[in-house]
């Protein structure tokens, strides 16, 4: 069994499908933050067979955690203060999500405009259908699911 | 401060006050006639429109107020590669108010979002042309007294048609609408119409590829041109463009008081020799989208109006 040392303050994303963890680093921006990360990829589980970790060290007001929501519900998010899990956060989806996605219309002004945030809205929880905030076209792009 | 993007931005309520305002400017049109003599408006048009922008600059005209812009992306500074965000901080200097056009679908939203004077929507792309369907609510509402307990027929390319799209979604929002589709089956509207706009709001609708087959029940008939750029291949435009020809033999069918309306321009699928029935109410429709550009313009720019 990996160790890795224990988080003081911080959050372990758990329960990441095999070979995600690296999609999620990049979509929480992890990589522009400075604090340790530690990721364990192909972990043995019961649950999945095999599966990702993240462990974020970071003061727990620091991350938008909303995304992971959007990726996949199935990660378990726990908040760890003072060594302990205080907290199993319960996914939802993210009402917007900006710069994650592309808006993958042509006719898109997304697509000419420079400096432009690319934002999706959540238009349809029940269907989990997001919308460019900009021209409305459905996001088709592939979820982590 | 308020925009407008989409025929959805104004609440029924707040559209019931914005058709009555036009129909009391088309009422009483020298109450309104220099109501706007300190203003101007800026017509940023980044691809061509004849009607929209006329129809924009008549309004501002009306209202006694000034006109200044530009009508195509060539003979402005988008064309030395000016984004849409520092064009409009630009604009929002020399007018109170601004209408866009542009090809490219929600560069009016990005405007507004860097905009310090109101900005319209003129149509951005096959995405949203929201004074369209404002002057098509005017049009039958000041027709037939009322936006609610009627059929419409909308005919024509429903798949493609931005103009029936928004105002599928503005007339669901009344009572007692009932819908007949009348396309053919390769035209038939998006099924994100049929099953989140009419299916969850429990609008009554039938889908029929025959004209005649409807065009007795209607109250409204709605034509819309089948349009050559919305094709991959010239055989399948070819194919679709004179699907509908609405004549005089198909015009006897209809109830005495049924109208007739188009977005305009129209090509083959209304025939000339209607023009003259009292029913053809096209070039009316016309002439209520001043009247109610009018009315959007003293909305959004707070003008007090007279008494």
């Amino acid at each position: 069994m990996l160790n890795v040392g224990a988080l003081n303050e911080g959050f372990v994303l758990d329960h990441i499908k095999a070979g995600k963890a690296m999609t999620i680093y990049h979509d929480l921006h992890l990589d522009k933050l400075d604090c340790t990360v530690a990721m364990i990829m192909n972990a043995r589980s019961n649950k999945l067979g095999k599966k990702d970790i993240i462990k974020v060290e970071c003061p727990i007001d620091q991350l938008d955690l909303d995304i992971v929501g959007f990726i996949d519900h199935n990660i378990t998010v726990n908040i760890i203060k003072d060594s302990k899990i205080v907290e199993k956060q319960e996914l939802k989806l993210p009402k917007k999500i900006v710069n994650v996605m592309r808006c993958k219309n042509p006719r898109c002004i997304t697509s000419i405009e420079q400096g432009l945030d690319q934002v999706f809205l959540l238009s349809d929880p029940e269907k989990e259908v997001y919308r460019c905030k900009y021209c409305e076209e459905k996001y088709r792009g592939h979820r982590n699911k | 401060m308020r925009h407008l993007m989409s025929p959805l931005d104004f609440s029924v309520e707040e559209l019931d006050k914005l058709l009555t305002l036009a129909s009391d400017i088309e009422k009483n049109p020298k109450k309104y006639a220099h109501i706007c003599d300190d203003k101007r408006l800026a017509t940023c048009f980044y691809e061509p429109s004849t009607r929209t922008r006329l129809s924009f600059e008549a309004a501002m005209m009306n209202l006694g107020g000034k006109v200044l812009g530009f009508s195509s992306a060539d003979s402005s500074s988008a064309a030395k590669g000016e984004s849409v965000a520092d064009t409009i901080r630009v604009v929002s200097c020399y007018a109170d108010i601004c209408a866009m056009r542009h090809p490219k679908e929600g560069a009016p939203l990005v405007a507004s979002m860097y905009s310090s004077i109101p900005v319209i929507n003129a149509g951005d792309g096959g995405h949203q042309h929201p004074t369209q369907t404002l002057t098509d609510l005017l049009t039958i509402r000041s027709l037939k007294g009322r936006l609610n307990n009627l059929t419409i027929g909308l005919c024509g390319d429903l798949k493609f048609g931005r103009t029936v799209h928004s105002l599928i979604e503005a007339l669901v929002r009344y009572t007692g609408i009932r819908f007949y589709l009348i396309s053919p089956e390769e035209l038939r509207v998006p099924s994100y119409i049929r099953e989140d706009v009419l299916n969850r709001n429990h609008v009554s609708y039938t889908e029929v590829e025959r004209l005649e087959e409807a065009i007795p029940e209607l109250d409204i008939l709605y034509m819309t041109r089948v349009q050559r750029e919305r094709f991959f291949n010239e055989e399948d435009y070819v194919r679709m463009k004179d699907f509908y020809v609405l004549d005089k033999a198909k015009m006897e069918l209809a109830r005495e008081d049924m109208f007739v309306l188009h977005p305009l321009p129209r090509v083959n699928e209304i025939s000339v020799e209607v023009d003259n029935d009292p029913r053809a109410a096209y070039f009316r429709q016309a002439q209520y989208g001043v009247y109610v550009r009018m009315a959007l313009i003293l909305t959004l720019l707070e003008v007090e109006l007279p008494c």
